[in-house]
């Protein structure tokens, strides 16, 4: 989405562009696949919102640790990026007169954040997909599909051009530019289980490290409280449930040990659970958010309940989501308004189901198809998983890497969210680096080149990248070993995940580290990772 | 579960290709059909055979590369859903399953299930944007309100994935669905309203030349679509079509 973005604006303002992903589409990018939403400050609700207050929020939720002047220019332009995808045609959620409708996210206390159902991301994608392809249908932007880029070129120091491969023939080939902007994503994929896209590999950020782009605070990870609990040892991939269902739903466990265990062995059902037995952790910890704590306090205090053993479901790592007091809550509403009288328990809650359909249908449907429970009968069943790497490639204020010429935007980047994103902010920074950060900061860097013309690919330098890159290929695919890519990736994500997840200490990040040494042993020929 | 697989195997774009059996067995239910196919990939792999090729990513029926034809169904038998969603517990045990890619003239055969789609990428290219530039300086999102109808409306066509499931069902490999819902999706809105029917011609037109057939009013893509994407779409870019090539001829 940032690349995207970046690419169309530039495109606009004249530059050529070339834009390369590994999927057959950009419009497959995994920005895609975010639900709950997008910030800005636009104080359509009249609750006190204004860009100070959006850039304080940021940068409190970030425990203080994101670059502050990036994140006050980001609150600056959030209200643009409404604007600009309205223009764009984005169906975002309308209230009955017409206008904007909003929600709130966790860590805030105010109504700013942008919706399409449970299909933000996919809808804001889209809106930079169409703004790229009339871009590409002008010829401005030559878009390279199923191409995925290995490595970066230096010239004298600046970044000059990649080398990519053809993932149809299997080519290397080598593209040459005067600028060079990484839009990846994020690094979540090596815990192996993440709500990330199978292809989000971090190839092209570590590549850019290797060349001399300084990597910041690779440790801030986040993991979101609400995703759909693992299943088994098959699975692939985590799915979100998005964070806006912590505004209608409640979090809860069993108040005794006893109830856990009749759970899980299928001898009581939740709904059977009286009040009284239920413990509503977060509105007993937290009173004044409840449910809609920042995600890593969420996600600690979920992990702190399973780990005590109240965990609901087979594996004891699940905790619930309960919808049943919106259902009510919002059944009420609507009687009321539908001017329905005297409605029946069972009217409201049906009225009340209706309503959380139209909010979060797609999710619920998500949900059904994942786990066969019907969560409008029954309470979701949830658990905390990597979903965000807060960390990233180091830049400055104008978004370049320490390698002149080459910069970082979107997820890619360490600079907006310091130790903890919150929710709904990191498609307002994907698109407010991309539309309108960026296309003016590279400015300061190409007016040294207006008069350096094209540049050769035939240059040693380039020669020497892609030697380097088909070496590296052929180290893979001529290693002997018996077991294939998926086979380490699962083991070393679960090193990951058990020893550098979401309570990490002296101990078990030296025993990580000696895991990491056997498997590097066990691989063999794969010398990489050795060196990594 | 044990299953016997029927998978299309073809080594390139030009090399011919056909139906390859293989067993797997201990595939556990509550795995997607993805991770079914992960399985077979592994056990594959550690054979020293090569993986079947498929398109895939999101995992969560979202990003559209997923595009199995299973069982002579597009993304197989359950309803609104992708493959990737596609659970094994809707398959019985010791069943045997066929596993083809997509079929359309505009959507060629890459490699075994992985086929070509940059078809509908050069239809959006075409006109599947409403034109104005990403300056910043449009006007304020609330200054037009949009009746909350059409904004759903809208916004339930611009649910469509692209994942092309719609063209591999239908029997004229027609694309209908898939231009209908960007067509309508814009035209619905007062933003893109202005040029709906410049938009509709140029679409439909480079449609037509990609190869895509023509549309008969079958509606078996509106069932296989994962998205629930509606025909009153296409009845609805009709309209937008016929008065622009009426107004465009007088
Ligand atoms: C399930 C989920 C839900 C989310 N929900 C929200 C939300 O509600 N609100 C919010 O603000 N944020 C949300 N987020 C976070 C947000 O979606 C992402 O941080 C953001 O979209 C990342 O955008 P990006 O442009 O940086 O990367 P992406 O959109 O992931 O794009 C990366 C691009 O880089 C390309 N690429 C990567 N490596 C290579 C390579 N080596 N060669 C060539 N191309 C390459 C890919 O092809 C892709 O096009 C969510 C994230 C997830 C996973
Ligand atoms: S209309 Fe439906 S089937 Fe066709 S591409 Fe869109 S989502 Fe896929
Ligand atoms: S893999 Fe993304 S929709 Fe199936």
């Amino acid at each position: 989405m940032a690349g995207g973005s970046a690419s169309a604006s530039l495109a606009e303002m004249g530059y050529n562009v070339k834009a390369f992903c590994f999927q057959d589409s950009p419009r497959r990018a995994h920005s895609i696949a975010a639900q709950g939403g997008i910030n800005a400050a636009k104080n359509y609700q009249n609750d006190g919102d204004s860009i100070y207050r959006l850039f304080y929020d940021t940068v409190k939720g970030g425990d203080y640790r994101s670059r502050e002047a990036n994140v006050y220019r980001l609150a600056e332009v959030s209200a643009n990026i409404i604007d600009q995808c309205v223009a764009q045609g984005v169906p975002f959620a309308r209230d009955y007169g017409g206008l904007l409708d909003n929600r709130s996210f966790g860590g805030v206390l105010v109504s700013r954040t942008f919706y399409a159902k449970g299909q933000t991301g996919q809808q804001l994608l889209l809106g930079a997909y169409s703004a790229m392809s009339r871009q590409i249908g002008k010829g401005k932007i030559k878009m390279y599909n199923r191409h995925e880029m290995l490595d970066v070129v230096k010239v004298d120091g600046k970044a000059r051009g990649i080398i990519a491969r053809n993932l149809v023939t299997g080519e290397i080939e080598r593209h040459s530019a005067h600028a060079v902007v990484i839009c990846s994503g994020g690094y979540g994929n090596v815990f192996y289980l993440s709500t990330n896209a199978m292809g989000s590999n971090v190839t092209a950020a570590w590549k850019i490290h290797k060349k001399g782009a300084y990597f910041a605070n690779p440790c801030y990870t986040q993991i979101h409280p609400t995703c759909i609990p693992r299943s088994g040892d098959h699975q692939s991939k985590l799915t979100l449930m998005s964070e806006s269902l912590r505004n209608d739903g409640r979090i809860w466990v069993p108040r005794k040990i006893e109830d856990v265990e009749a759970i899980r062995s299928g001898k009581l059902k939740p709904t059977q659970l009286k009040e009284e037995d239920r413990d509503y952790y977060l509105e007993r910890r937290y009173p004044a958010f409840g449910n809609l704590v920042p995600r890593d306090v969420a996600s600690r205090a979920a992990k702190e309940r399973c780990d005590e053993g109240f965990g609901v479901n087979k594996t004891g790592e699940a905790v619930y989501l309960d919808f049943a007091s919106a259902f009510i809550r919002y059944g009420k509403e609507k009687a009321m308004v539908e001017g329905v009288e005297d409605a029946s328990p069972e009217k409201i809650r049906e009225l009340g189901e209706g309503v959380i359909e139209a909010k979060y249908g797609n999710l619920f449907q998500m949900y059904e198809k994942i786990i066969n429970e019907n969560p409008y009968k029954t309470p979701m069943m949830i658990y905390p998983a990597v979903h965000y790497t807060m960390g990233g490639v180091w830049v400055d204020y104008n978004l370049m890497t320490s390698i002149p010429g080459c910069y970082a935007l979107g997820e890619a980047n360490f600079s907006d969210h310091g130790a903890n994103r919150l929710g709904a902010s990191a498609l307002m920074q994907g698109l407010a680096d991309g539309y309108f950060v960026l296309p003016y900061t590279i400015g300061d860097q190409l007016a040294d080149d207006i008069r350096t013309g094209p540049i050769s690919t035939d240059l040693p330098e380039f020669a020497e990248a892609e030697k380097l890159v088909k070496e590296g290929l052929n180290k893979l695919v001529d290693n002997k070993g018996t077991h294939s890519v998926d086979y380490f990736h699962k083991r070393l994500g679960k090193v990951m995940w058990d020893k550098v997840g979401m309570s990490r200490n002296e101990k078990g990040l030296k025993e990580a580290i000696l895991k990491f040494k056997k498997y590097a042993q066990n691989f063999g020929a794969m010398l990489w990772f050795q060196e990594a | 579960m044990d299953l016997t697989l029927k998978i299309w195997r073809q080594k390139n774009k030009d090399a011919k290709g056909a139906l390859k059996s293989y067993d797997i067995k201990g595939v556990s239910p509550d795995s997607s059909f993805l991770e079914m196919m992960d399985l077979l990939n592994n056990n594959l792999i550690e054979k020293g055979e090569n993986p079947v090729a498929f398109d895939h990513d999101c995992r969560e029926g979202i990003c559209g590369s997923c595009s199995m034809y299973i069982n002579g169904e597009a993304h197989g038998p359950d309803r609104l859903v992708t493959t990737c969603q596609l659970h094994m517990r809707k398959f019985k045990d010791g069943e045997t399953i066929h596993i083809e890619p997509w079929r359309a003239k505009a959507f060629p055969v890459i490699k075994d299930l992985v086929v070509d789609r940059s078809a509908f990428d050069r239809v959006m290219n075409a006109g599947g944007f409403v034109s104005v530039n990403t300056s910043g300086n449009t006007q304020d999102a609330n200054a037009t309100p949009i009746a909350k109808d059409a904004a759903d409306k809208a916004f339930d066509a611009a649910t469509c994935i692209g994942c092309g499931a719609c063209v591999a069902t239908c029997k004229n490999a027609s694309a209908m669905l898939f231009v209908s819902a960007k067509v309508s999706q814009l035209a619905l809105l007062p933003q893109g309203q202005v040029e709906a029917q410049r938009r509709a011609i140029h679409m439909v037109e480079q449609m037509d030349h990609e190869g895509f057939g023509n549309c008969s009013n079958t509606g078996a893509c509106e069932v296989e679509c994962p998205k629930g994407i509606s025909l009153e779409n296409i009845a609805r870019m009709n309209r937008e079509f016929l008065s622009a090539t009426i107004t465009s001829e007088s």
